[in-house]
């Protein structure tokens, strides 16, 4: 895109930029100039840079349509670095500074003429009649084989902008504020209603997304007869009420923050940009340190007042998308605010008064107004007699029906119309102008308000959508001024002052005296409702009409949408990408519902109404992700031995957040090395585990024992103090949900240990059935994970070594297996549980867990000589495996009962009280003999090296491999090692009816096409009569 | 994001400290070896999926950890009261639709003596 440089657009005084600061910038890699207070938007203009895009779908040239949000076009690509890059940045909403560097975004073109010539060569032309509304539909989804093809590039088409390649480097925060008040706007009716709730006392956030609060009055002035308040004009009353706000000390003002999403319950989400006016990546400050570029508000407010404005509609007219056809009262903004003129010849084409400070600011800034061409056949308020004295001509009646141009407007054509009978009834008047500007009305800004799902509703009198106050979902919500369909400078301000006492009632001060700003007169006359302007041609032959123009919809699309049968807005929507992407629908939706009841024959709030939802504007994910990035993206739990674990070289897992040694290689050791000489080492001498991890409640009561009875499989009642039990755990369901070991310490008083994942909800999943169903017992639960270092030290060497440690007597008769010991362990007061996981003789130390690193440094001191060896989680699970004892959540998936792991003997079918899960083992699904069972794999070995198959954890099993496709399933492996101890590989897995199968063949079908056997067993494959650890 | 008011704490608090626990006032039967098969099947599977007035089970999982109930309008999200394990719920589905069946006689017994503003205004 090259552009040639015409003379400047800036007028020769006014608007609110600093003519003595200029700035230099880049668009598409030419360098221009603009001042301090400017908008990219209003530098690009007044540089004269017309077209800054094309088109979504038609790859049309684009240009400046709006000032504000609303700006459907100017979508830029923004940074100078790599890792500065920010894609969707509209020009309008982005300050100027210094060596700013912006892009157009023109991927898409390239993409789509990619996609066409590969896989529609014979459609050779962009756009036209080729890309009706369910183009993509229609043309792409036979055959359907092909779409995942097609897929990939209509994805990658339908892209505006990219993301960085490089990391952010920026950082942002995340604040929580709690307010009584909210005023999200700061126009007149925000500035007002964010005073009187200030002067009582209120506390007060007002934010604004705009680089400088004032909303509309910004762009006010005494050329368009702009009203004075209290015989101020428009920005010094706005400067008094700021310096007002300012000083009181409970008001937050939030300039450049948008309220991007209303949710339940009065929570607003706002975006502050703090630094992205002055450069893409933040600057670092005064002291080193790197600003933060964003701050996202989560604000709870007592009370919210939506002061959001409106959005000016344009019209509906032929080529309304060429460069130069712009919304009135953004080139009102851009003369009065910003000093530049869209251009030096205008046609002026509208419904209403209001709009006529357009032409009134043009004549001001010595350019020449073509015509105005009003709708009305009378028009009669201040503002026409203003351009009539100034001599401009109005075309009453009329309005522009199309726009001449390619790169740019070189003339209208103007037409009488008949509104009613749609179509144009007088001669067309051809007028040259390099500049239309139109206005059809003003749509409040009523987003915020239905993003709780409170449905905007249509008022005949505004002609527009308003808030649904008063709805359930819009509680202590309230709106003033132009986003409730107050238009007039005085209703503005009264319908403010009510809503800014209405807070402070709700709030509960006294209402402090604020009077009303007394606003010089100005008479408007109503305004007629049109939308999309007739042609002389038909709507379907015309040339195009736009009405979104972010996502290339016209009104022929539209209507050719009705007449396909697409009745509800929502599915016209859809069906032509209306409101879509980042636009969501700000300037064309009720142009497009007007232009779809008009076909269908009906109202607009007979189509349907809006649904708005968050984000107002696009919020970037930094914004979003806060500090939640990196190592803080999730909270991490260390034991107290992981420094020895970190110098110790150990690789880690996450286990829920916990971090655990996976394995601990030594030189080169690969995990397979690693693990195989850590599980010999405990099988032959002795290991040591860091269990810290599993979770510990330590419960206590009277009735502690009989919760227990109630909440495990199996039975409590006989088991003496010092003895520990494995437990089960199911939900009502009779599903397996979680085990571990309790031990009695006292007769009211139990140590549960739970999995490492399981020990919050486990300890919910208790206090829920004590809360709700049995507040009679006296039972009290607490999570004591996190107090106690756990240390298993497993092995045939594990009792001479735990004997160097502690003055319990470890003789075998005096500690048995499943028993617990308090006494010291190196010298520091413990307990020891010889329990085992591993099949091995183990002792279990439990020392407080700020003394857990000098246990373990003691027992390595001591561990040399017997060959001691640390082994991680992975080690841990060969030897469970080898052992058949299941890990909840890897060998069950909560759809396995305990008798579906075999594992009766774990259940307690004649315990009095009917145990949470016992009925649910007597429904008849839990009864079927084809219900998947726990059983063991071990592969087919047919030649050297097979005893090395380890088959993968998740294979589906088949009985038979020569089954046509789809085979029937009847199992998966749930886990699977290689046992340096058994010399083969080994599995876990579920089969159907696998009890009654054992010796029996199964086949894992394999991802390449081959086939793997494997012959059930019973699940334990070592010690099968559990000798090794009653040593 | 919810603001929920504790029973227990005797404070709104954000919804990122509770967990919702399902429906509330299931009751688990005394004698489950009495039910049938339907009648168990029914208490651990069934549950309402109203449009409208809803009694949830909730625990303030961060903060005091106790279980408590809410009545919350699963349209509009307001929740219309909390109250304790053990107490029974003052709105019900059928509490409201009494009242909003009062509420619209009122009206149009006094929209047939005023005009109505057409102020939406709450």
């Amino acid at each position: 895109m090259t552009e040639t440089r015409t003379p400047s657009r800036r007028t020769s005084s006014g608007g609110r930029i600093n003519r003595e600061t200029s700035l230099n910038f880049t668009f598409n890699g030419k360098r221009y100039q603009g001042l301090a207070g400017d908008t990219l938007a209003s530098a690009l203009m007044a540089n004269g840079v017309d077209v800054l895009n094309a088109s979504f779908k038609y790859a049309r040239p684009r240009g400046l349509v709006a000032a504000g949000a609303e700006e459907p076009n100017a979508i830029l690509q923004l940074g100078s670095t790599e890792s500065g890059q920010v894609p969707n940045v509209r020009a309008t909403q982005q300050a100027l500074y210094d060596g700013l560097e912006a892009h157009a975004v023109s991927g898409w073109v390239k993409s789509q003429k990619d996609l066409m010539s590969r896989f529609l060569p014979q459609v050779g032309k962009l756009g036209g009649k080729f890309m009706p509304p369910g183009f993509y539909y229609k043309t792409f989804m036979a055959p359907a084989s092909l779409w995942m093809t097609y897929e990939k590039y209509i994805r990658k088409a339908a892209g505006l902008g990219r993301s960085p390649l490089e990391n952010d480097p920026d950082i942002y925060d995340h604040l929580h504020q709690h307010t009584d008040v909210l005023v999200i706007g700061s126009g007149p009716a925000g500035l007002l209603a964010a005073l009187v709730a200030a002067r009582s006392g209120a506390r007060v956030i007002l934010c604004d997304e705009q680089e400088e609060l004032g909303g509309s009055l910004l762009s006010m002035s005494g050329d368009c007869l702009d009203q004075t308040l209290d015989g101020q004009p428009a920005s010094e009353w706005r400067d008094a009420v700021l310096a007002e706000l300012a000083a009181c000390d409970d008001v937050l003002l939030l300039p450049r923050t948008t309220a991007n999403g209303y949710h339940d319950h009065n929570f607003v989400t706002l975006h502050e940009r703090r630094t992205e006016h002055q450069a893409d990546i933040a600057p670092v400050n005064s002291r080193g340190a790197r600003q933060a570029r964003s701050r996202l508000h989560r604000v709870r407010a007592h009370r919210v007042i939506m002061a959001t404005g409106a959005h000016e509609r344009p019209l509906v007219y032929s080529h309304n998308d060429v460069p130069g056809n712009m919304i009135a009262g953004a080139v009102t903004t851009y003369l009065t605010r910003f000093g530049v003129a869209a251009g030096d010849k205008l046609v002026l084409s509208v419904n209403n008064d209001h709009a006529y400070r357009a032409a009134l600011a043009w004549k001001a800034a010595g350019r020449d107004v073509v015509a105005i061409a009003d709708a009305r056949s009378a028009p009669s308020g201040a503002l026409v007699e203003a351009a009539r004295a100034a001599g401009i001509r109005i075309i009453t009646g009329a309005a522009v029906i199309e726009a001449r141009g390619d790169r740019r407007v070189t003339g209208a054509r103007v037409a009488a119309i008949d509104i009613d009978g749609f179509k144009v009834t007088g001669e067309v008047e051809e007028l040259v102008c390099d500049t239309i500007a139109s206005s059809g009305g003003y749509s409040p800004v009523v987003h915020l308000a239905a993003h709780t799902g409170a449905r905007p509703v249509w008022s005949d009198e505004v002609h527009g959508f308003l808030p649904a106050l008063g709805a359930p979902m819009l509680k202590g919500f309230d709106a003033c001024g132009a986003a409730n369909g107050s238009f007039s400078l005085e209703d503005v301000l009264v319908a403010a002052y009510a809503s800014g006492v209405a807070a402070v009632e709700a709030c509960e001060y006294p209402v402090a005296d604020t009077i009303v700003p007394a606003v010089s007169a100005l008479v408007e006359a109503p305004m007629l409702p049109l939308y999309q302007v007739p042609h002389d041609k038909p709507t379907a032959r015309a040339p195009k009409q736009f009405v979104d123009l972010q996502n290339d919809v016209t009104a022929a699309g539209i209507e050719l949408a009705t007449r396909e049968g697409f009745e509800s807005i929502e599915h016209v929507k859809r069906y032509t990408a209306m409101g879509f992407g980042t636009d969501q629908g700000k300037l064309g939706n009720v142009n497009g519902m007007a232009v779809a009841a008009r076909c269908l024959g009906q109202t607009i709030p007979d189509t349907g109404t809006t649904v708005f939802r968050p984000n107002y504007t696009p919020v970037t994910f930094g914004a979003i992700v806060g500090r939640h990035c990196g190592a803080l993206f999730d909270p991490m739990r260390y034991t107290a031995m992981q420094e020895w674990h970190v110098a110790q070289g150990a690789k880690f897992e996450d286990v829920g957040q916990w971090k655990r040694p996976w394995y601990y290689p030594q030189g080169s050791e690969d995990m397979h090395a690693a693990v195989e000489r850590e599980c010999l080492a405990v099988r032959e001498k002795v290991g040591v585990l860091d269990a810290s991890t599993l979770g510990k409640i330590d419960i206590t009561g009277r009735d502690a024992r009989e919760f227990l009875n109630r909440i495990y499989t199996n039975a409590w009642a006989k088991l003496a103090v010092g003895k520990a039990r494995y437990g089960l755990m199911c939900h009502d369901d009779g599903m397996v949900m979680d085990d571990g070991v309790t031990t009695c310490l006292a007769e009211d008083h139990f140590l549960m240990t739970t999995t490492t994942g399981g020990a919050a909800a486990i300890l919910e999943w208790m206090e829920l059935w004590h809360q709700t169903e049995w507040p009679e017992l006296d039972v009290q639960m607490t999570s004591v994970t996190d107090h106690w270092a756990t240390l298993t030290v497993t092995g045939p060497e594990a009792r001479a070594l735990v004997g160097e440690l502690t003055d319990i007597d470890l003789d075998r008769d005096n500690f048995k297996f499943m028993e617990v010991r308090e006494g010291m362990i190196a010298d520091i007061p413990g307990r020891i549980f010889r329990i085992s996981f591993t099949g091995e003789l183990s002792y279990e130390l439990n020392v407080p867990a700020n003394y857990g690193q000098y246990v373990w440094e003691t027992l390595f001191a001591k561990g040399e000589k017997y060959g001691l060896t640390p082994y991680g989680t992975e080690t841990m699970h060969v030897l469970r495996a080898e052992k058949g004892f299941i890990i909840v959540g890897q060998d069950t998936d909560g759809s396995m009962t305990p008798e579906d792991l075999g594992m009766q003997w774990c259940v307690g079918y004649n315990k009095p009280y009917s145990w949470i899960g016992k009925r649910a083992l007597t429904r008849p699904d839990t009864r079927r003999d084809d219900r998947k069972q726990m059983i063991g794999l071990i592969p087919r070995r047919k030649k050297a090296g097979d005893e090395r198959i380890v088959l993968q954890e998740g294979a589906q099993i088949v009985f038979d491999p020569d089954h046509a496709i789809p085979m029937p399933m009847v199992g998966h492996v749930t886990s699977s090692y290689y046992s340096p101890t058994l010399g083969h590989g080994f599995a876990l897995a579920v089969v159907k009816g696998g009890s009654a199968r054992i010796g029996e063949t199964v086949f894992l079908p394999q991802a390449d096409g081959s086939t793997l056997e494997a012959e059930i067993t019973a699940p334990v494959f070592y010690d099968k009569k559990g000798a090794r650890q009653n040593v | 994001m919810m603001h929920i008011f504790c029973p227990y704490c005797g404070e709104l608090r954000e919804e990122e400290e509770f967990h919702a626990k399902g429906q509330a006032h299931i009751e688990r039967p005394i004698e489950p070896e009495a039910c049938s098969d339907a009648e168990w099947g029914d208490y651990l599977f069934f549950r309402n999926n109203p449009r409208g007035i809803h009694h949830e089970l909730w625990i303030h999982a961060v903060g005091c950890r106790k279980y408590f109930n809410i009545t919350r309008h699963t349209v509009t999200y307001e929740i219309l009261e909390t109250y304790r394990m053990g107490e029974q719920p003052g709105i019900t589905a059928e509490t409201l639709a009494a009242e909003q069946l009062a509420q619209s006689a009122a009206a149009s017994a006094a929209s047939s003596t005023t005009q109505q503003t057409g102020d939406a205004r709450p």
